[in-house]
This record gives C-alpha cells, sequence and structure tokens, in this order.
C-alpha cells in the first residue's frame, strides 16, 4: 500500500487518479446513495438498506434483469457460434468473397445504433404481419398435434430483441477470431487431415484451441454489448424491457433508489469478475 | 444446427406462449395503482400483462403498426377521436359495464369526442395549468404571462408535449385551442422561441418535472393538473401550488378502449366494469390523484381536496377550459413549427 | 475446401438482418406517407426536407456534429495521457487500474448518466458543496456543457483503450535506440511514440465520434430538451411524429455524412501498415 501512495504522488499517478475521480464519482454517487434513507438522488437523509430489499420486490426490475440476462446469455451462445463458424468459413474462402464479407460484417458496426434499431424496427413491423399468418397456422396444427396450446406467432418483444442482439454482437465475435485464425500456421489443419482426422474432428481438436483466446474475447466483447445495450433493445422491442429500457423510461420519471441498490450490486459483481479475468490473462487482448 | 432450432424453437413458445384468460393493458405510466390489477386477477381469475407509454402519440403508432395485440388501452380525447375516426374500436356493451353505466358523474356523457361515451368509458380529466413554487415566486399567479417575466431567468419548465404546450399557447394568446391557422401557429412559434432566446427556460420536459419540482429545481413548471397534485403530495414543505390561468387552458378526458382487434372482448369489459366500482377508482384516486369521474369518488373528497383546483375544479375555471381536438392530418404546420422551438 | 461453407449461415444472417433492414430504410427514405399509410414514391422529397424547415434540422445536425467534434477532441486530449502513463514502465505492475478505467464502460450507460444527474442538478452534490462553501449556486443542468460533459463520461474509455493497446504494442527498443542516439524526451515522443500510436488515435476517434453524433438520450437527461440533437430528432421522428419515411430519409443522411467523415480519417492512415483487422 505505501508503494502505491507513492505512485500516486508522483504526476503520473495524480493525474491517473484525476481521471479516476472524474468517471467514478457518478458511481460514487449511485453506491452512496443507494444506501439513502430518502428517496432523493441528491439529498443525504441517513443511512439505511432498505432499497436493497425493496429491489427484491420490485418486480418490473427483476423481470427486466431476467431479460438483460437472457437475452445477453443467448445472443452471446449464438452469435459465438455463428461468428466462429464464420470466421473458420471466411478465413478459408477465395479473396475476393472474404473482403467482401468482411466489409459486409464492419456494416453493424459502423452504423450508428439508432440507425440499426430503426432499420430493425421497420423491417419486423414490415415482415411480421406477413410471417405471422403462416406461423399461426402452424401454431395451430401443432396444438392440435400436440393438444396443448402453442403459439408460435412473434411479436416484438424478447425474441425480436435477441435476433437484434445477435446481429450486431456477431462481427464483435468475428473480428476476434479472425486474426487468431491468420496467425495460426494453416499446416496444422493440412498435418491434422493428412495423418486421418476427419474435418470436423481437426477443427475441434486443431483449429479451435488455437483460435480459442479469440473466442473468448469476442465472447466477452459480445456479452458487454448485449448487457448494455439500450438503443437497439429500444427500438426492437415493445413491451419487453430489459435494464437499460426500464433505467430509460424510469429516468424519465424518478429513479428511486431501488435501482442504485441493483447498480451497485452489479457493478461490485462486474469488479470481481474483472479482478478475476485479468489476474489470469492480459485484458490487452480485447484492445 | 438441429439443436440450434431446437433452441430457437423453444425460445419462440416462451416468448410467444399466450395465457388462456389474460387482457393486455396498454396506459400511460405512473397512471394506476398497480394493486388494483392483482386485486383483479384474484377476482376474476383474468391475468393481466401491463404496458406503459411515455406520449398518445406513442401510443397511436404502436396501435397502428399492428406492434401487438392489445385488449384495454387509455388514450386521451383526442386520440380517441382519431381512432374512432379510424374505426379502431369496438363498441363498449354497458349492459356488462353496470359499474360505468351507473357510477359516472352526469357531466362526463356528452363530451366533444364521444358523445355518449359509445366507445370509450372516462377514467381519469383533468385540466392544465401551471405548478409553481411559492418560495421562489413571489406572487400568486393567475396568468400565462408569469411564465415569460424575465425575472426568472432559467426557471422555468416548459412541457416536452407538442400537442398540449402549443394548444395552451394558442389559448393563451387568445385564439382557438385547436387551431391550424398558419399566421396564428407562428406567432405562438415565435414567442416560445423568444422565450427561449431571453433565457427563461430551464428545460422542456414531461415525465421528470414532478420529481424536479419537488427537488426546487425551478420555480414554476406547466404540467397536468394529475401530475401537479402528485408533486403536492411528494411535497412535505407544502410550497407548491397549482393554478389555471385566467386566459384560459386545456380540460382533457383519459378514458378507456378496447380496440377492435382484441380477442378479449369480453375479459376487457369486466376490466372496465371492474375500474368504475367506488372502492376501485378511489384507490387509484388515492394513488394518483387525478380527478375521477366516478361520483362516489367526488363525494369522498375531504375538505381540503376539494378546494384544490388540481384536482377539483370549479365551474368557472372549466368554463374557460377547451378539448383538444383531432387535428391528424393538418399536424404538418404543428411538427415543423415545434421542430423550430425545441431545437 | 468444405471449411468455406461454414461462412454460410454467417452470410445469411448478416444479409438478413444487416442488409435486408436498410433497404427498408432506403425504401422508406424515397417515399412519402399520405393519409391511410400507403407509401407513394416521391423521389429525393425527404431528402429535401431535411435541408428545408427554415433550416432547423441542419441546425440540429451540425450541433451534433459539433458537440462530438468538441468531444472527441476533449478525450484525445484527456485521453491520450491517461493512456500513456498507464502504458509506461512504472504503472505496469498495476494492472488493476487499467482495469478501473475500463470498468464504467461495463456500467449500464444510462445508469451513469442518470447518477450524474444527482450530481450536476440545482439542489444536486456539486451545488451542496458549492453552497456549503459560501459561492454562488452553479447553473450545471441543462446547459450544453452538461450534455458535453456527459458524452466525455460515457465515451472517454473508449478513447483510451485503443490508444493503450497500440502503445503497449510497440517495440521499447524503438524507442530505446531514439534515446541512444541522442534525442531528448521530448523528441523521442514526438518522432517515435506519436507516430507509432496514430492507428490506435485513429481507433479512439471512430469509437468516440460516431457514437457521440447520434447518441440521444444524453441530451435529454443531462440538457433537459434543451439541445435537441441529431438522434432525438431522428427517435422523435419514429415515436411521436409517426413519421417513418422523413426519419429514415434522416438516418441514411446522417449516416452518410459519418462514413464519409471516417473513410477520410482512415484515408490518413493508408499509406502505413494498416491494422484495420486488428481494430480490436
Amino acid at each position: 500500500m505505501v508503494k502505491l501512495k507513492r505512485f500516486f504522488v508522483g504526476l503520473k499517478g495524480s493525474y491517473i487518479a484525476l481521471i479516476l475521480l472524474f468517471l467514478y464519482s457518478p458511481i460514487a454517487v449511485m453506491i452512496a446513495f443507494s444506501f439513502n434513507e430518502g428517496k432523493s438522488r441528491a439529498k443525504w437523509e441517513g443511512f439505511s438498506f432498505k432499497w436493497y430489499a425493496r429491489l427484491f420486490e420490485n418486480a418490473d426490475i427483476l423481470d427486466a434483469l431476467k431479460v438483460t440476462l437472457i437475452v445477453a446469455a443467448i445472443a452471446t451462445v449464438v452469435s459465438v457460434i455463428l461468428g466462429t463458424l464464420g470466421a473458420i468459413g471466411i478465413h478459408a474462402c477465395k479473396k475476393g468473397y472474404a473482403s467482401a464479407m468482411i466489409n459486409l460484417s464492419y456494416l453493424p458496426m459502423t452504423m450508428p445504433d439508432i440507425v440499426t434499431g430503426v432499420s430493425l424496427m421497420m423491417m419486423f413491423t414490415f415482415s411480421l404481419p406477413m410471417i405471422n399468418p403462416i406461423l399461426s397456422d402452424i401454431s395451430a396444427w401443432l396444438s392440435a398435434l400436440f393438444k396443448k396450446d402453442i403459439d408460435l406467432t412473434i411479436e416484438r418483444g424478447m425474441f425480436t430483441m435477441i435476433l437484434a442482439h445477435i446481429t450486431f454482437d456477431t462481427p464483435y465475435v468475428l473480428f476476434s477470431v479472425l486474426p487468431k485464425l491468420k496467425q495460426m500456421d494453416p499446416n496444422s489443419y493440412e498435418a491434422a487431415l493428412d495423418l486421418g482426422c476427419r474435418p470436423m474432428t481437426a477443427i475441434r481438436k486443431v483449429i479451435i484451441p488455437e483460435i480459442s483466446p479469440g473466442i473468448i474475447t469476442g465472447a466477452l466483447l459480445a456479452l458487454t454489448m448485449s448487457l448494455d445495450d439500450f438503443v437497439i433493445s429500444y427500438f426492437t422491442t415493445e413491451k419487453t424491457q430489459n435494464l437499460s429500457i426500464l433505467v430509460y423510461s424510469a429516468a424519465k420519471r424518478g429513479v428511486k433508489p431501488d435501482i442504485y441498490a441493483l447498480s451497485t450490486i452489479m457493478f461490485l459483481t462486474v469488479l470481481a469478475l474483472l479482478i478475476v479475468v485479468n489476474k489470469r490473462s492480459t485484458l490487452e487482448d480485447i484492445g | 444446427m438441429k439443436k440450434l432450432s431446437i433452441l430457437l424453437a423453444l425460445i419462440m413458445l416462451l416468448t410467444g406462449v399466450a395465457y388462456a384468460d389474460s387482457i393486455t393493458v396498454y396506459n400511460s405510466y405512473d397512471y394506476i395503482d398497480e394493486s388494483v390489477l392483482d386485486d383483479f386477477t384474484k377476482e376474476t381469475g383474468i391475468e393481466v400483462e401491463y404496458v406503459m407509454f411515455t406520449r398518445q402519440e406513442e401510443m397511436y403508432t404502436q396501435l397502428t403498426t399492428g406492434g401487438g395485440k392489445y385488449d384495454i388501452i387509455f388514450p386521451s380525447d383526442y386520440i380517441i377521436e382519431r381512432l374512432i375516426k379510424d374505426g379502431m374500436l369496438s363498441e363498449i356493451d354497458y349492459e356488462q359495464c353496470p359499474n360505468a353505466k351507473e357510477n359516472l358523474l352526469d357531466s362526463m356523457w356528452n363530451s366533444d369526442y364521444d358523445s355518449g361515451n359509445v366507445y370509450s368509458v372516462p377514467y381519469m380529466w383533468g385540466t392544465m395549468g401551471i405548478l409553481y413554487n411559492t418560495e421562489l415566486v413571489k406572487d400568486e399567479i393567475y396568468s400565462w404571462d408569469s411564465l415569460f417575466d424575465p425575472a426568472y431567468k432559467r426557471d422555468v419548465f416548459m412541457l416536452d408535449s407538442m400537442r398540449d404546450m402549443m394548444g395552451l399557447m394558442l389559448v393563451y394568446l387568445g385564439y382557438d385551442i385547436n387551431s391550424t391557422n398558419e399566421d396564428e401557429l407562428a406567432e405562438v412559434r415565435d414567442l416560445l422561441i423568444e422565450q427561449k432566446q431571453n433565457n427563461i427556460v430551464q428545460g422542456y420536459l414531461v415525465d421528470e418535472v414532478k420529481d424536479k419540482m419537488v427537488g426546487g429545481e425551478a420555480a414554476m413548471a406547466v404540467m397536468w393538473s394529475g401530475d401537479a397534485m402528485y408533486a403536492m403530495d411528494l411535497d412535505e414543505d407544502g410550497v407548491l401550488a397549482y393554478t389555471v390561468p385566467e386566459e384560459g387552458s386545456n380540460v382533457w378526458i383519459d378514458a378507456m378502449c378496447i380496440p377492435k382487434n382484441s380477442e378479449n372482448y369480453e375479459a376487457a369489459l369486466k376490466f372496465i366494469d371492474f375500474m368504475c366500482r367506488p372502492d376501485i377508482a378511489q384507490r387509484n384516486y388515492d394513488y394518483i390523484h387525478y380527478a375521477s369521474p366516478i361520483a362516489q369518488v367526488v363525494e369522498e373528497l375531504s375538505e381540503e381536496e376539494a378546494e384544490n383546483v388540481a384536482v377539483n375544479p370549479t365551474e368557472e375555471i372549466l368554463e374557460r377550459c377547451y378539448f383538444f381536438h383531432d387535428l391528424m392530418d393538418q399536424m404538418e404546420l404543428y411538427n415543423e413549427y415545434w421542430m423550430q422551438i425545441r431545437s | 475446401m468444405k471449411r468455406s461453407y461454414f461462412s454460410g449461415p454467417y452470410a445469411l444472417w448478416m444479409i438478413l438482418f444487416t442488409i435486408f433492414p436498410i433497404v427498408f430504410v432506403g425504401l422508406y427514405a424515397i417515399t412519402v406517407r399520405n393519409e391511410t399509410a400507403n407509401s407513394l414514391y416521391a423521389g429525393l422529397k425527404n431528402i429535401s426536407e431535411i435541408f428545408a424547415n427554415k433550416g432547423t434540422y441542419m441546425k440540429v445536425l451540425w450541433r451534433s456534429i459539433t458537440l462530438a467534434f468538441e468531444c472527441t477532441l476533449i478525450c484525445l486530449f484527456l485521453g491520450y495521457p491517461c493512456a500513456y502513463f498507464l502504458a509506461s514502465k512504472e504503472f505496469a505492475k498495476y494492472k488493476t487500474l487499467f482495469v478501473l478505467i475500463l470498468l464504467p464502460m461495463w456500467m449500464n450507460f444510462l445508469l451513469r448518466t442518470y447518477a450524474s444527474m444527482g450530481l450536476l442538478e440545482r439542489n444536486g452534490i456539486i451545488n451542496t458543496i458549492v453552497t456549503s462553501l459560501g459561492f454562488e449556486r452553479l447553473d450545471l443542468i441543462g446547459t450544453r456543457g452538461a450534455v458535453l460533459y456527459g458524452m466525455i463520461y460515457n465515451y472517454l474509455p473508449f478513447m483510451v483503450l485503443p490508444i493503450h493497446t497500440s502503445l503497449k504494442k510497440m517495440d521499447r527498443r524503438v524507442i530505446e535506440a531514439a534515446q541512444d542516439l541522442g534525442a531528448n524526451p521530448l523528441r523521442v515522443f514526438y518522432k517515435v511514440t506519436l507516430p507509432l500510436s496514430v492507428p490506435g488515435i485513429i481507433s479512439g476517434i471512430t469509437m468516440v465520434f460516431m457514437p457521440s453524433v447520434t447518441t440521444f438520450a444524453i441530451s435529454g437527461l443531462l440538457g433537459s430538451g434543451n439541445f435537441m440533437l441529431i438522434g432525438d430528432v431522428i427517435e422523435a421522428q419514429f415515436m411521436q411524429a409517426n413519421n417513418w419515411n422523413f426519419g429514415s430519409a434522416l438516418s441514411l443522411f446522417m449516416t452518410a455524412l459519418i462514413l464519409l467523415s471516417i473513410g477520410l480519417l482512415n484515408r490518413l492512415d493508408a499509406g502505413k501498415n494498416s491494422e484495420r483487422s486488428e481494430k480490436w
């Protein structure tokens, strides 16, 4: 601890300390006021744990949290699969096709998310009324078959949110895996095939282990993007709220500190996770 | 791949499965005592999916783009007018809603937008006016003039709701609240732009303003009567007051309607009837403090409440308040000028 | 090689969910809604409207671009030293610091913005401190500065990250060589370090400029609705004015502008060995 102090007294240290102060002051406010007795976000009225208790009673928040986690989890898994396979595929493709695919993949990342959100909203609004009658017929057929009420029709809700999340997550996975593929020795795959492996096994045993750091990085990125997303989720859903949408609508009417309590818990969780992950590998790979 | 498709189908099932008996209710934020919904489910066995919107226009958009099926919606008067014109509402069968038939105030039955309440059942009503902080404002406020008083630099909150804000200013300037006259609207626009340029406006907000007024962030704000009442309730020091300016203002009614494409008409009717029960209406009133159209709730008002204009406007006040009418197709000018004001 | 078929599902997905929606945007942009919500091909009417309405939209666009520009610049000047110090020898041991800088990124950005309201409001924390020290209350919220602050606050880590990466990747020996050859620290920085960190700078600028032009919640929460940005306008067109056609035209226009400026920026990097594919 003493060493730490010495560094912070130095010029570089104090600059970084200032930046950290800047970055954390709102977060500190949040954490502090999650223990506030009163409802205010700026007036301190005493210490209390009541918002933490209220948090677990607030169905809206818990629902939104559930939605956020489910959407992020499913989207991450699917985008990792899609993106990794895509990367392997593109890596093995001819130059022209490969660069076309890469440029296409830049699109969701370079398009402002409001445009992505809005475009997806329009597409869903337009195509769902066309698809739903078919799905409704299929549902009726399935319901009769299984003697249970099955409804496959899609509305703008969690399902469409997941679709949207997969769409913007996958390029991140792709761009994390692709460099690793390029760094890989192309001969190992060939060698495996020569030694009698089937292509699928060769991929599983040779390629995947080599690119796994990229896959993990990509997964982390996808997860982060999905957990924090607001704009795209806002436009692709209707009734289902994820955490960000909940905060946005609550923010307009006065956030009660139970959301602060939630953030504090999330903050501590993420902090713990990051420290653990950081101890195991270099985070700079993500940068 | 196979696992993936099974997973996808599972997801679709999870997100698409509809309850056997449930209704979807679409309402404004902070506009109901939600425990009432639980009781409704307990008594009738009908589940309620409660969805919320911030602005009437937003609801209208969602409704018309077929975003989802709603069984009960809570539109405002002029939106109801438009929906009736669009043929999007079902008629209310009052035989199944005895509470609605009997408990609504007489004055609620002959509105401009839906005379006889054929397609709608009034839920809450009120006026618009100025909520002000008596500690930050020198005298009592009687007129819209106060909004433009240079003494209140950056101390005034305007309402971020195009129709309402511009309509009120039309009345202030002596014009018809539903005017589409280019010159009149231009005058409103110039007035509001000038107000911004004189640095009197602190911001254009809608829902946030309640919290902010209670927090003492500004001297006055343009608000709906119910929001004003809500803020006054939260205001422990009792410094907030509400007034309906003498030049005139808006009177509005929000009502419950059943969209034509609802698949749960009967259940929806039960909901409406439930909401018109005196005890339920009382609970909603206690929670959100807007004026209730249910006779029994009005009778139960305490003296203090009966005197509070936000909750119980007098005849005299109502005389100078006007309804908004549907201007659907003539909104171009409004949109254009509003953009100019807001940017 | 059968492997190339793996890209199939991915390609399909991207076309379906990226290209297809953009086609929609394009279609809506060139059509106009008439009364019964049917569209009529109206060519460039929507585009011309962008320049009309007494230049209101241009004003909003200009405001968004200038704010984003200022934000990017400030982030650059604040973030570069931060990245530089973090990447320097002394701090290599304190990886936790780096993690701490990144951590806010993982917190929900709306919540952080909302918490900043608690700092900036009239009766907020900063003013409580200021008034208790005897000074006049500061008018912070609802100002352009507040919106700028909100943007910088949100996007600073995105500037620090890529710069830090490219600084870390730098070969120390080049610096040592320069020092051996007699250059003073300033020259070393100017002639060696800075040029080598350019890819990171460009990456950072891209990751900050673009989102800050199109952001829309910050102006409402911290600007109290006084500074409509292009993101707000587009959102309003879709959610309030119900005019998807015009909203689409605006979106396309804005996206085109952004892509143009990013493209120009990348040209600067074109001469060097571009690390485009290793942006991440």
